[in-house]
């Protein structure tokens, strides 16, 4: 069977996933089967052909497991996000069009993904302004203590989403030049150090790392930047000791700054003992709530639409169910079982991801691909490490599964690039790039 | 670069196993004490969404019910306000749960208790509970609230049926509105009120001297005023000295000498273990939440009884109901109850069944044999010895025409000034009683409880 087939047979199974999630749901609230279920399963089926068809007829060498894998993540967002609030559903549902149209559109204008490039520079201030807005007076928001998000007038989105995705782009294109200068240090017995000159840009990297930590005041989003950042670092010149200095440069940071930076230093002692009576009821209430919640789920879970979500007067007993913390609503619902089964899909399309950076010919498309995936791996694990008690609890949405439209609408962009890099990379030798639409 | 590439998904692999471990530390290792936390309001939260069964009168009238409120949620009300609170008990999310709605917690939210149920309910989880059928007589709980009611000093009733130990009246001033937010706010005194039972222990005294075969109801002991007991005299009511008298007569007209000697006699270790025997020194096994019940017996001020049989116990007064010993209602009534029942304690009962949502019965609470206290015979002897009380003697104002009562009263000196509190205990051939007031002055066992006895045995009885 062909890649593109298979990646239609793929698209089947994630399909059958949502029907079934709706039809659970249903179940639960009204006590009544609902051919809704069935409604939203043929239209998901719908949207989930048109993206087949775009792959099929513009990158027809693409990685065929990809895009199911993100479709089975998107559905399965979709019927939690839905469980949680109906209205909300709706608009993740016209979210995935959008994203779905934006997806078509970066794969279509980016037909030569390696002209990203030569605009490196460009992209890099493009990403530093994003990362900045939220901190821009009169647009700029605070949700819990971070700086993360940017309202213009009706329209509110994450630029940090966006950011993450140039940031990647420059840091490809960057380390692609300069690897083998890096390589190339003074050793200093075992360890190579590099020349200062080439350090500094990299320097310039932890800098904004941790500039984010205090500016943005988000301990999450910082690890994940710079966590990517160490990845591709490591990936272009396979030394340990780079790594090993970046995380220890990190370390030292974090550490200085949680000692002296009172939100995170909050941050930490709430995520050190979530149930002192001292805040357990104000700001450990999210990771408290979180984790009874997941106890409450068990090893199988309540199932879908089962748990106890609001309280008495309709409030939600986990805040921000269906984004920072929608993996505790996941757990709950469908146990532990359904959630290492998420995390599951997760790895596989982080192994999909890894196995197009491995399969690429060129370092740039390598650089690009490894981070791109690298970033998402992060942010799992940044977003459920901290839901789950590893690390202190930030704000970032869990890709394609928590609802919100920046988050779709970069993630689709991600998924976009990488089919990019993995249609090249799987081109025949000989085969040229088909031009447009057969 | 494809090495590192892979030992970076090595790095990714290795930090989702974290994840994957942290996830099973939350959801199954480490959620014992997640479920347990004081802050995690989910458990109280959920049983909102369940509508309670039922709790039903003796005949069928509702005592707590379930209505439907916002947000799918259920709400309790008691249409019968302060009439049944103690009993009944109440729930409520902040401060938890009392009565049968604690420990009738389980089948009241559809649990399943067997395993039956629990096969049947693997289909789905239950949003109905099961109504509860209680033993309570409505009649009879209005009749002793009213005469509670009607002094002004506290007080508790407590009535069982003999054969069975089913609880028809368990009433105790003050009560509270369960439908008001001082949910469990004040004590059970029928349960957990502790009074010194006065002359009404002589009823044990003389289970314990004619079962032991040591008296019988015709022997005769000095009722002279002042005896020595324990090493100091002891004056008899109105300080009345008699000669020699039989032990019915003793009974009868309440002489304290004569059941002090008695129970110095028989001995403390005689005396402890008919006391145990009629339940004294335990959790009275009633199915009602243990927080709410307490033990009977010698207290010194310790939060542990003492025994009987320490040296510290003053045996010939402990068997007229003074020396320091304290008693709830149930366990005096516990008492009659045995005595009437031909030597037979029963567990008091205060459900009769619990009924699933389909009309079935799922559980009856059956008679429930506690402890065969003495034989048949010698509670006959003390019955008889009891109904002379209640016909010539101090206990004269339970008499009810056409039926024969026995009893023992009580009248237990607070302080010199006058200050008693009055008990009656009785029964006739098929319901026992207990009744008691706290501190009423001058007020005598067969003046002011007798006849809040004879109402309700007398309402028990139509």
């Amino acid at each position: 069977m062909s890649a593109r087939n298979r990646e239609l047979m793929a698209l089947i199974p994630a399909s059958l996933l949502l029907t079934a999630g709706f039809a659970a749901i249903f179940i639960q609230q009204s006590e009544r089967l609902s051919d809704v279920s069935l409604t939203y399963g043929a239209i998901f089926l719908l949207l989930c052909l048109a993206g087949h068809f775009l792959i099929r007829f513009t990158l027809p060498y693409a990685d065929p497991y990809v895009f199911p894998l993100v479709s089975v993540l998107a559905c399965f967002g979709l019927v939690v996000v839905y469980r949680i609030d109906e209205t909300l559903a709706r608009e993740q549902a016209q979210w995935f069009v959008v994203g779905l149209a934006l997806f078509a559109a970066t794969i279509l204008l980016l037909r030569d993904f390696r002209v990203l490039e030569r605009y490196r520079y460009t992209i890099a201030l493009v990403g530093l302004l994003l990362l900045l807005l939220p901190r821009v007076p009169g647009i700029g928001q605070q949700v819990n203590g971070a700086y993360l998000g940017v309202k213009l007038g009706p329209i509110a989105f994450q630029p940090a989403e966006f950011g993450k995705i140039a940031i990647i782009i420059f840091l490809a294109a960057y380390l692609r030049d300069t690897r083998q200068v890096l390589v190339q240090g003074r050793k200093l017995g075992p360890i190579t150090v590099p020349q200062l000159k080439h350090l500094g840009p990299l320097l310039v990297v932890w800098g904004a790392a941790m500039f984010m930590l205090v500016f943005i005041r988000d301990l999450g989003s910082s690890l994940m930047y710079f966590g990517g950042f160490l990845a591709l670092l490591y990936v272009a010149t396979n030394r340990l000791s780079f790594v090993a200095i970046g995380m220890g440069l990190f370390a030292l940071g974090a550490w200085f700054f949680a000692s002296t930076v009172s939100h995170v230093k909050d941050r930490i002692e709430i995520r050190n003992n979530p149930f002192n009576p001292d805040w357990v009821e104000k700001e450990g209430y999210q990771i408290a709530q979180s984790l009874f919640a997941q106890a409450d789920g068990g090893l199988f879970g309540t199932g879908f639409g089962a748990s106890l979500l609001r309280g008495p007067s309709g409030e939600t007993l986990i805040p921000a169910p269906h984004t920072d913390l929608i993996y505790a609503v996941i757990v709950n619902e469908v146990g532990l079982v359904g959630a290492c089964g998420l995390l599951l899909v997760y790895l596989l399309l982080i192994e999909r991801g890894f196995k197009i950076a491995m399969i690429s010919g060129d370092s740039f498309s390598k650089l690009l691909a490894s981070g791109l995936t690298a970033v998402v791996a992060l942010q799992v694990f940044v977003i459920v490490g901290g839901v789950t008690k590893v690390i202190p609890l930030t704000g970032v949405t869990l890709p394609f599964v928590s609802y919100g439209g920046s988050s779709i609408l970069a993630n689709f962009v991600l998924v976009a690039l990488l089919l990019l890099v993995s249609d090249r990379a799987r081109r025949p030798q000989g085969a040229t790039a088909r031009r447009g639409l057969r | 670069m494809n090495g590192s590439i892979g030992r970076l998904f090595v790095l990714v692999l290795l930090l989702f196993g974290v994840l994957v471990f942290a996830s099973s530390w939350w959801t199954v290792f480490g959620s014992e004490g997640l479920r347990d936390n004081t802050y995690n309001r989910r458990e109280l939260l959920a049983e909102q969404l369940i509508k309670r069964g039922l709790i039903r009168a003796d005949d069928g009238k509702v005592l707590a019910r379930s209505p439907a409120q916002p947000q799918k949620r259920f709400g309790r009300r008691y249409p019968e306000g302060p009439l049944f609170a103690h009993a009944v008990g109440c729930t409520s999310i902040d401060r938890g749960r009392s009565g049968l709605e604690e420990y009738y917690n389980d089948p009241l939210t559809g649990r399943a208790t067997n395993a039956i149920d629990a096969v049947s309910r693997l289909l789905g989880p239950s949003k109905v509970g099961d109504d509860l059928r209680t033993t309570l007589s409505e009649k009879a709980q209005q009749v002793a609230t009213d005469a509670l009611d009607s002094r002004q000093q506290r007080g508790a009733v407590v009535a069982m049926e003999l054969k069975t130990g089913a609880v028809k009246v368990l009433a105790a001033k003050p009560s509270f509105d369960p439908n008001a937010d001082d949910c469990g706010a004040s004590l059970n005194l029928a349960t957990q009120g502790l009074f010194p039972p006065g002359s009404t222990m002589k009823a044990v005294t003389a289970s314990a001297a004619i079962d032991s075969g040591k008296y019988q109801p015709d022997s005769r002991v000095s009722g002279e005023n002042g005896k020595e007991i324990s090493g100091a005299p002891l004056n008899n009511f109105g300080n009345e000295s008699f000669g020699d008298i039989d032990l019915t007569f003793a009974l009868t007209n309440s002489v304290n000498t004569v059941w002090a000697e008695v129970g110095e006699k028989l001995g403390k270790r005689t005396m402890a273990d008919y006391m145990e025997r009629f339940g004294f020194y335990e959790d009275p096994p009633m199915d009602y939440p243990d927080a709410q019940m307490v033990p009977s017996g010698v207290n010194k001020g310790r939060r542990r009884l003492v025994r009987p049989t320490s040296d510290r116990v003053d045996i010939g007064r402990v068997a007229i109901g003074q020396g320091d010993l304290e008693v709830t209602p149930l366990q005096m009534a516990s008492v009659a109850q045995t005595i009437g029942n031909g030597g037979v304690r029963m567990e008091p009962r205060l459900v009769q069944k619990v009924v699933d949502p389909d009309g079935r019965t799922v559980d009856e609470p059956l008679p429930e044999e506690a402890e065969r206290v003495m034989s048949g015979d010698s509670a006959a002897k003390v019955a008889d010895m009891m109904k002379n009380v209640v016909k010539e003697g101090t206990g004269t104002a339970a008499a009810l025409e056409g039926v024969d009562v026995a009893g023992k009263t009580g009248t237990a000196e607070v302080n010199l000034q006058g200050l008693n509190d009055p008990w009656f205990i009785g029964f006739t051939d098929r319901y026992a009683v207990a009744v008691v007031f706290e501190r009423v002055q001058g007020g005598t066992g067969g003046t002011i409880a007798a006849p809040v006895a004879k109402a309700v045995l007398e309402r028990l009885g139509e």
